[in-house]
C-alpha cells in the first residue's frame, strides 16, 4: 500500500481550532454534518468550550441530486437541540469540494429557525466549487483530481485520518 | 420486463418500484423502510415539518373504497414531502370495474401523475394498476380488500420497534376479525420477515381464514390463553357490517369472548403494549380503559404512520429509473 499523500487529520483539526478560536464562543451554535462533519463538531464543541448543545444535519432530504440518486442508505436524523433563532451558527464538514452539501445544510438550517449569520468550517478546501459557497475556518488547502474522493475517517480509538480513493 | 416478475413492487436491483404488499419483502427493505421513518420522525417535530424532496411531484389520493383517516395521512405525508396531492374519491358504483379503473388511471397519468396511493374494494386492484402505469409511476398500496395493506402493516412494524426492539425475542397477538383483515395479513408477513419467533392470532372460528396456521401463526379460539405472557396485542377492528350475517351473533357477545379488557389485558406481560389501526369500536373489541390506557400506543401509531408513509413515497420516487 502507498504513503498516505494525505496530511495528518488530527494535525488540520488542531489548527482549525486555533483559528476559529477567537472567532467563537460560548454561544456559538456548532452544527455538524453527517457524518464526518459531526465527528469533527463532537471534537471542536469540546476543544472551543462551547456551551450550546451540538447540533447535527443529515442533508439528504434536502440533496438536489434526489431525482437522480434517490435517498441512500441509513439517513441520520437531522438533531438541532437549541434555538436557530438569532444564533451566530458554524456549519462544519470534513471536505468542501462542490458547495451542494453546504446549500442543503443551510436550506435545511431555515426550517428550524432564522439564525443571525452562519459560517461555515471545513477540515479540507479542495476546490472544484460549484457554486457561490466559502469556508470561514479551514484546516488545509488540497488539490484532487475529479476522479479521486477525499474522506474523513475514524478508527476505533476515535483518531481522525484523511483517506484518498480513485473512483 | 424490467420488474422482477416473481415480486412486481421491486426492480431487478431489488429496490422497492411499487409498495403493493409486504408479502416478499426482504427484511433488508423492511428495515431500510423503518430506518428512514425515523429520520421522518425527527422533522415532523420541527418548527417546519416540510422537506422538499418531492417537489414537483403530483401525488394522486385514488380512493375507489371511502376512507378519511388513511387518505388523510397520505395527503400529510405527501404535502410535508412538499409534493402536489390531488385527492380522487371514485365511487365503485358509478364505474364499470376492470377496463373502467385502468381509463380512470390513464386519464390521471396524462395529466403527469408521478405516484398513485390506491385504495380498492377488490383484492389485487393495485396490482392491476401497477401493470399498467408507464414505468416512472410509483403505486403504493393503500388497502385493497381482504389482501393487504401494507402500510398500516409497515407503521405497527416501527411502533413495535419503538417500544420493543428486536423483534428476534417478541411474542405477538393478534386479535379479533382475521378472516376479514388485509391488516392482519400484512402485520403476519412482516412479524415474520423481521425474524418474530412467536406470533398468535386470536378470533372466533367463523372470522379466521381456514388454513391460516399455514402462514406460521399459532391460532386460539380462547383469548385468555392467547394473550397470556405476551409482549405486543394487536387488536383489529371489527367491522360492523359483519355483524349482520351469520358470521357473529351480536356485538356484546365478541365483547364478552373477544373485546380487549383490563382483566385481559392483565395476562400478558406486564409491559405489553397495545395496537389498534383504528378506527375504534370502544366497548365492542376494546374497553376505553385499556384505549386509553397507560399500555396503549395507539396514537403514537398514528404519528408514526405519517412517517411511514413519508419513508416510503420518498423511496419510491427517489431515482431507480
Amino acid at each position: 500500500m502507498p504513503a498516505n499523500p494525505l496530511p495528518d487529520a488530527e494535525q488540520l483539526l488542531a489548527s482549525l481550532t486555533d483559528r476559529m478560536r477567537p472567532a467563537v464562543g460560548p454561544d456559538t451554535g456548532l452544527v455538524g454534518i453527517h457524518t464526518g462533519g459531526v465527528w469533527l463538531a463532537e471534537r471542536l464543541h469540546q476543544a472551543l468550550g462551547i456551551k450550546l448543545p451540538l447540533g447535527t444535519l443529515d442533508v439528504s432530504f434536502y440533496r438536489d441530486d434526489f431525482n437522480k440518486k434517490g435517498l441512500r442508505r441509513n439517513v441520520k436524523s437531522s438533531d438541532i437541540p437549541f434555538d436557530v433563532d438569532g444564533c451566530k451558527v458554524v456549519i462544519v464538514d470534513d471536505v468542501l469540494y462542490t458547495g451542494r452539501t453546504i446549500r442543503a445544510a443551510m436550506n435545511e438550517l431555515f426550517d428550524y429557525g432564522r439564525p443571525a449569520s452562519i459560517r461555515l468550517a471545513t477540515l479540507v478546501n479542495r476546490g472544484g466549487r460549484e457554486l457561490p459557497i466559502s469556508a470561514d475556518f479551514t484546516g488545509a488547502e488540497i488539490s484532487a483530481g475529479a476522479d479521486e474522493s477525499i474522506e474523513l475517517a475514524r478508527d476505533a480509538q476515535g483518531r481522525l485520518s484523511l483517506q484518498l480513493t480513485r473512483n | 420486463m424490467w420488474l422482477d416478475p416473481a415480486n412486481p413492487q421491486l426492480n431487478k436491483n431489488g429496490e422497492l418500484h411499487h409498495l403493493l404488499s409486504l408479502e416478499g419483502l426482504p427484511a433488508g427493505v423492511l428495515r431500510q423502510i423503518l430506518d428512514t421513518a425515523e429520520s421522518f420522525v425527527g422533522v415532523t417535530q420541527r418548527e417546519v415539518k416540510k422537506v422538499p424532496l418531492l417537489r414537483g411531484k403530483a401525488v394522486f389520493n385514488l380512493f375507489f373504497e371511502p376512507s378519511t383517516r388513511t387518505r388523510t395521512t397520505f395527503e400529510i405525508a405527501a404535502k410535508r414531502l412538499s409534493a402536489d396531492v390531488i385527492n380522487l374519491a371514485i365511487n365503485v358504483s358509478s364505474q364499470s370495474k376492470g377496463e373502467s379503473v385502468l381509463d380512470t388511471v390513464a386519464n390521471l397519468a396524462a395529466m403527469q401523475a408521478d405516484m398513485f396511493i390506491v385504495r380498492h374494494a377488490a383484492s389485487g386492484a393495485p396490482y392491476m394498476i401497477a401493470k399498467h402505469v408507464a414505468p416512472d409511476i410509483h403505486v403504493v398500496n393503500a388497502g385493497d380488500g381482504r389482501h393487504a395493506h401494507p402500510t398500516q402493516g409497515l407503521l405497527d412494524m416501527y411502533t413495535i420497534r419503538h417500544y420493543k426492539g428486536d423483534f428476534t425475542k417478541l411474542r405477538v397477538a393478534i386479535v379479533g376479525d382475521i378472516l376479514h383483515s388485509r391488516v392482519a395479513r400484512s402485520q403476519i408477513h412482516a412479524l415474520t420477515t423481521l425474524g418474530c419467533p412467536e406470533i398468535r392470532v386470536i378470533g372466533p372460528k367463523t372470522l379466521l381464514p381456514s388454513h391460516v396456521n399455514r402462514l406460521g401463526v399459532q391460532v386460539y379460539a380462547d383469548m385468555r390463553q392467547g394473550l397470556k405472557d405476551v409482549d405486543v396485542v394487536m387488536m383489529l377492528r371489527l367491522q360492523n357490517e359483519r355483524m349482520k350475517g351469520a358470521l357473529l351473533p351480536s356485538a356484546q357477545e365478541f365483547y364478552k369472548y373477544y373485546g380487549l379488557t383490563e382483566d385481559k389485558l392483565a395476562l400478558a406481560k406486564s409491559d405489553a403494549i397495545v395496537l389498534h389501526p383504528g378506527p375504534m369500536n370502544r366497548g365492542v373489541e376494546i374497553d376505553s380503559s385499556v384505549a386509553d390506557g397507560k399500555q396503549s400506543v395507539i396514537l403514537p401509531q398514528v404519528t408514526f404512520g405519517i412517517a411511514i408513509r413519508m419513508a416510503v413515497m420518498s423511496l419510491l420516487a427517489g431515482g431507480q429509473r
